[in-house]
């Protein structure tokens, strides 16, 4: 394994393992909030159980949440010196940012947690809203920094080095709205699936428990609003990228020749005719860019980015069809929790929406290479000069591997101790 | 004074909270795996009483100093994380169990799992600080250099600077500090008397150990800076004042000395190599950003304090006052 290569392992595992915690951390919150809201306004204990329930998965999320983030920031340096050195002072400003509302979200956690009898009720519920207000203002300020990345801007590339630095245009960057609405709402729409995918699992089992059907209803209530979004979410993202990161999206689609009137690769060799040109560009003949635009060497992994993409997609729809679904018997008036085919596609979810944010994840990331910065700086021009880089990547990953298994089994644990399972 | 003076103060001002507060939160962790006698399993209660709630804020200070450093000086960040990448791993590991160990342990396992977890939690806690003291010792030495060419090997270049006395002994040096500052703190968070006077003894007991290896890096520091002697005056008079208050029972009074002993080093380091940001050769002047970097980034830090300073008031009003 060449050094370049354990580098991207290394920041590819932290990444993957921290943005699990980091979508929980966002949505989780607001999970909380409107079951302690639903207790004080209702006074069903029931409500009051599930909020402390979640506040405690949540302290421990957020716990490796922040240790894993602690790595990162380290981590750009260790294993990206030379990209840091040179971006640095473009894209500092957004982790500077970041710096402050995870201050803010890690005191009033702590608020959270641990002063339920220490402070008002009206305290205890606004610092919950503040923990998750931050939360999402971190993960819109870590992704503007990605964002840019992917498109640069605020600067004059000179010989190498940025000069006419302007830190406001770089967070203010092409790809800044898209990215940070589809990563916003990925988290809601992975985080309530999830939750609400546990307790339809449990509730397929014991189908009279309060405590299930409370917690369905609300893991839902933030999961598919923002599944059925996504879509739309997603639309705006791949227009985006059809314009600024031409490459990107042939690699996605693994377009090889450019054309106007591109047809859409669904998988199993199947296409729809012009869907690609009218996803893109709202244009059945509009032309698309394909891999021959630029020479070989600037393709990015073009399987690899493909089937991420794919996965992505098929994953995003199945959990907008099935928000969908939960719209309609919201609207007809059914009972979610006891239409068991509902429970039964509501429980396949669980897992879906952290599955596809890390395969969009992936196709953007694996979909920028060979450049860190876009057009402006290679990833192997950005890796440390320190040989044996196998070590660190080995170590992090049995690290991150150990501890993935833990807060499983812990969650686990606490799952199968509530009341009713 | 510079700009860029200023934001080399606010990085030493976060490293300043990081170690009054986290580094505290680290000798929590110390006192608990030395928590001995009959009252062991309530010296533990009270650590992770007193850590519990405000731990997660205290260490966000360490990431925006890091932040601070990444954009406002990117050649010292990138010089640093390439020369000390092995210690610093190292640190991430420190820190990734420790504060995953913390929370496991308060899962409800069952006592054999909550000793478990405590263990790693308490070793973690002592290696940690040992090896943030020896990045910051090999800082001070002027070891932190730009890549030697020709490429002399591994060994030299990325274990050598690091592995010297005079760093072990900055490690070990900071290690009692938060052990000291710990055990002053907690003898302020103890409801009962016979606890208090454990933690005062253990107070003691550190700061005297602050003191022996304080002597003991003074001998090394031929490798390392030379702190003004004005300064090394005032440490030493709040160190001894910190002693007396121990002494006379004055337990808030010992809070204020030790938390301005400790200030006192760090600060004492950073003017001791002041104008340099990694000695010999790179200067707080040449390794800053562009102006506009660095004013957007205390517009940035003047509008966060705002934010910040007001909430960290109401969370240790909540949690810590009496």
């Amino acid at each position: 394994m060449s050094d370049l290569l354990a580098a991207r392992s290394q920041m590819a595992v932290s990444l993957a393992f921290h943005i699990v915690f980091a979508l929980i951390g966002i949505a989780m919150p607001v999970l909380m909030v409107v079951a302690e809201r639903r207790w004080r306004s209702t006074g069903d204990p029931v409500y009051l159980d599930l909020a402390k329930r979640w506040a405690r998965g949540t302290a421990i999320l957020f716990a490796v949440g922040a240790v894993s983030g602690t790595v990162l920031s380290f981590e750009l340096g260790l294993l990206w010196p030379r990209f840091m050195e040179l971006a640095g002072p473009v894209i500092g400003m957004p982790f500077s940012l970041e710096g402050f509302a995870f201050f803010t979200e890690a005191i009033f956690l702590g608020v959270y947690l641990y002063g339920w009898d220490r402070v008002s009720p009206r305290a205890h519920l606004l610092s919950g809203v503040l923990v998750a207000v931050s939360g999402a203002a971190s993960g819109v300020f870590v992704v503007i920094a990605n964002a840019w990345m992917n498109t640069p801007t605020g600067f004059t590339l000179v010989d190498g080095r940025l000069t006419d630095i302007d830190p406001i245009a770089a967070m203010l960057n092409p790809a800044a709205f898209p990215q940070t609405l589809h990563m916003i709402l990925a988290a809601y729409a992975a985080t309530g699936f999830a939750v609400a995918g546990i307790h339809a699992f449990i509730l397929l089992r014991n189908r009279t428990s309060a405590f299930h059907r409370h917690a369905l209803a609300i893991g839902l209530l933030v999961g598919a609003p923002a599944a059925v979004l996504q879509p739309l979410a997603g639309d705006i993202a791949a227009r985006h990228v059809a314009r600024h990161q031409p490459v990107k999206l042939a690699a996605m689609e693994a377009l090889d020749s450019t054309r106007a009137g591109a047809p859409l690769k669904i998988g199993f060799g199947v296409e729809i005719p012009y869907a690609l040109s009218l996803l893109a560009f709202h244009d059945p003949h509009a032309e698309v860019k394909g891999l021959d635009a630029v020479p070989p060497e600037e393709w990015p992994n073009v399987p690899l980015v493909h089937f991420s993409f794919q996965v992505m997609l098929a994953l995003g729809s199945y959990l907008a069809l099935v928000g969908l679904w939960a719209t309609w018997l919201v609207w007809r008036k059914r009972d979610v929790t006891t239409e068991r085919r509902f429970l039964w596609a509501v429980a396949i979810a669980t897992p879906c929406g952290f599955l596809a944010t890390e395969a969009g994840w992936m196709a953007t990331e694996l979909g920028r290479q060979p450049w860190v910065i876009s057009g402006v700086m290679k990833t192997a021009d950005a890796v440390t000069p320190m040989p044996g880089l196998v070590v660190p990547f080995v170590t992090f990953t049995l690290l991150y591997c150990v501890l993935g298994a833990i807060v499983t089994l812990l969650l686990y644990r606490q799952i199968v101790r509530s009341p009713g399972a | 004074m510079t700009l860029a003076d200023v934001v080399a103060g606010a990085i030493l001002v976060a490293l300043n909270a990081y170690v009054l507060l986290g580094g505290a939160d680290f000798g929590g962790g110390v006192w608990d795996l030395f928590a001995r006698g009959s009252r062991r399993t309530s010296q533990r209660d009270l650590i992770e009483r007193a850590i519990g709630p405000v731990w997660e804020a205290n260490h966000v200070w360490l990431i925006l100093a890091v932040v601070l450093l990444f954009t406002c000086f990117p050649p010292a960040f990138a010089r640093l994380a390439i020369a000390l990448h092995v210690p610093l791993s190292l640190v991430l590991i420190g820190i990734v169990l420790r504060g995953s160990a913390f929370t496991f342990r308060s899962y409800g396992g069952g006592r054999e799992e909550e000793r478990r977890w405590g263990r790693v939690f308490a070793v973690a806690s002592l290696v940690t600080p040992v090896l943030l003291g020896v990045v910051v010792g090999t800082i001070a030495s002027g070891a932190v250099t730009r890549l030697p060419t020709p490429y002399p090997g591994f060994f030299p270049t990325y274990i050598a600077p690091w592995l010297t006395p005079f760093a072990f002994a900055v490690g070990l040096f900071t290690l009692a500090c938060f052990a000291f500052l710990a055990a002053v703190y907690l003898t302020l968070e103890a409801r009962e008397r016979a606890l208090q006077e454990d933690f005062r003894r253990r107070a003691i007991g550190a700061g005297v150990a602050v003191f022996i290896m304080a002597a003991l890096g003074l001998l090394l520091s031929h490798q390392g800076p030379r702190v003004g002697g004005g300064l090394v005056t005032a440490t030493g008079i709040v160190g001894v004042s910190a002693f007396a208050a121990l002494w006379g029972r004055r337990y808030r009074a010992a809070r204020v000395a030790a938390a301005a002993q400790v200030s006192l080093i760090l600060w004492g380091w950073g003017l001791a190599q002041f104008p340099y940001l990694l000695p010999p050769d790179l200067t707080v002047a040449r390794a800053a950003a562009p102006a506009v970097t660095l004013e957007l980034v205390l517009g940035a830090l003047g509008l966060g304090a705002l934010v910040l300073f007001p909430s960290l008031y109401y969370l240790f009003r909540v949690f810590k006052a009496k």
